[in-house]
């Protein structure tokens, strides 16, 4: 009953973030302000991770693949089919479950345990939209980090081929390349779409609801981060038979 | 004006506010006072409409609370300025912003126009020069400073505060105390405090409504509390050896007068 109840009041407050919106004038630069600190802040660790993870990929392929009929080349195509099918989308939105989602859910639980959203409220703002339909907005900027995401985690594929010997330059290029079905990435844009949303509003719902003070804004960012990874990796397995099946 | 009657609010079936009837009248300071737990900040909040009331009507002026649009509500909370406890400043805002964000969000002014305004009310509060600090860099009577400049910018009919001096030293607590009285004379508006601040009640309890147990137990002014025989208002406000000695000083004058 009490999750029932929770999924009611979240699709709620999703009703309420795109009812009444806030003066154009002052969202434009609340817009501004999140796509930096949510997606431009992100930026370095989504490089870290994905230059590391595409490194990992190509190694733990090459290493498996010890049969010598086996040709060279299907090492960039497994790292190039992994990255943009799984890694860069799924993997990295878990990173910025913690990284953006705490952040979101710290942020807001902290105005309401200062009063600040009741002091939003009595002024006859509607706290919703003035707080989550920015970060919603910003969040549609997360497929360009994606992007970014997928072309570092190839390239540090092809680094970790080439400088480690896995596989010759020219092979894991042409291996990268074989085979390109450009709905893979249409479909890992689509992936990143959904699982902005879900970022943006889950955390956000955790932070706003909340009730007591500091101690909860903690245990809030932790069970925000619980049930976003939750909703992501579900999310992911019906988007995956949905579009791929 | 604000009128309050037979207010009742439960929270999980229990009973916090048990049919509170008042009036607040414009001009003066009107304190809230009762124990913790009394229902002070629920009845503060069901007044401002953070609340919705179980059963009860609230009148402002002549205005049903219950039976307003939307668009009137939204009207009415623009005329409503609140000091929060913890004074509820915006963290990331610096401070001429904060006390600029109700007139960015409803007025049509210009910047210049914004800038003279924010100017024009933080100077009423005795402060100069902290525009460009934020709400971590300045002391907390400052803080309340703001949120009062912040809550009157907007030229409000009606100013609530959630104990104002709380967190304040003595001397800082009473001039925030006469600043609200100031204020509101001066802008002519229905003020609300809510407090269990002994000097507040003392000093500024120009109306004094005192809540127990969600009910209103008494209704005076700071002159009537000194003579009261209620023995629940007795032992609230005189409760430190030093409030019965005072009291009983006051009673004594009184009588030789």
């Amino acid at each position: 009953m009490k999750y029932i109840s929770a999924i009611g009041r979240y699709f709620m407050m999703i009703f309420e973030v795109f009812r009444k919106p806030t003066k154009w004038s002052v969202m434009k630069g609340l817009i501004f302000k999140e796509i930096d600190e949510l997606i431009f802040n992100s930026l370095g660790i989504i490089i870290f991770i994905s230059f590391f993870i595409g490194g990992v990929v190509t190694i733990q392929t090459a290493l498996n693949l010890t049969s010598p009929f086996i040709p060279k080349y299907l090492i960039g195509f497994a790292t190039r089919q992994s990255v943009i099918l799984e890694f860069a989308p799924t993997f990295t939105s878990i990173i910025m479950v913690g990284k953006v989602g705490s952040y979101i859910t710290s942020s807001i639980g902290s105005m309401r345990v200062t009063e600040q959203i009741d002091a939003l409220e009595v002024m006859g703002v509607n706290a919703l939209n003035y707080l989550i339909f920015p970060k919603i907005i910003a969040m549609f900027m997360y497929p360009f980090a994606i992007a970014i995401s997928m072309f570092v985690g190839i390239f540090g594929g092809y680094m970790a081929a080439s400088v480690g010997g896995f596989a010759p330059s020219a092979d894991f290029i042409s291996g990268v390349q074989l085979d390109f079905i450009p709905f893979h990435v249409t479909y890992a844009f689509i992936k990143s779409v959904v699982f902005a949303f879900v970022i943006a509003t889950i955390p956000s719902y955790f932070g706003f609801y909340l009730k007591g003070g500091a101690l909860e804004v903690g245990k809030a960012s932790t069970t925000s981060f619980i049930w976003t990874s939750v909703i992501v990796i579900i999310l992911n397995y019906f988007l995956t038979q949905l579009l791929l099946g | 004006m604000i009128q309050v009657e037979h207010l009742h609010k439960s929270f999980d079936e229990t009973p916090v506010l048990k049919g509170v009837s008042t009036t607040f009248q414009k001009g003066i300071t009107n304190l809230i006072i009762g124990a913790s737990g009394s229902g002070k900040t629920v009845f503060l909040k069901s007044l401002l409409g953070i609340h919705t009331p179980d059963s009860g009507e609230i009148y402002y002026s002549r205005l049903r609370l219950n039976e307003i649009s939307k668009n009137q509500y939204t009207q009415l909370r623009q005329e409503m300025g609140m000091v929060f406890q913890g004074s509820a400043l915006f963290d990331s805002k610096n401070i001429g912003d904060n006390v600029r964000f109700p007139l960015e969000m409803f007025t049509k002014l210009s910047h210049k126009e914004m800038n003279h305004r924010v100017n024009e009310v933080l100077e009423r509060v005795n402060l100069h020069n902290v525009n460009s600090k934020y709400p971590s860099e300045i002391s907390g009577g400052m803080q309340k400073r703001v949120a009062i400049a912040r809550a009157i910018v907007m030229n409000p009919k009606y100013l609530f505060c959630d104990e104002p001096n709380s967190g304040l030293d003595p001397n800082t607590a009473i001039l925030i105390d006469e600043l609200i009285q100031e204020i509101t004379k001066e802008y002519q508006m229905t003020t609300i405090i809510n407090t269990h601040d002994m000097n507040s009640v003392m000093q500024i309890g120009e109306s004094i409504v005192f809540l127990k147990n969600g009910f209103k137990e008494w209704e005076g002014t700071h002159k009537e509390i000194f003579k009261t025989d209620n023995e629940a208002v007795t032992n609230f406000v005189y409760s430190s050896a030093l409030f019965k000695k005072v009291r009983h000083m006051y009673i004594i004058e009184d009588q030789q007068n």
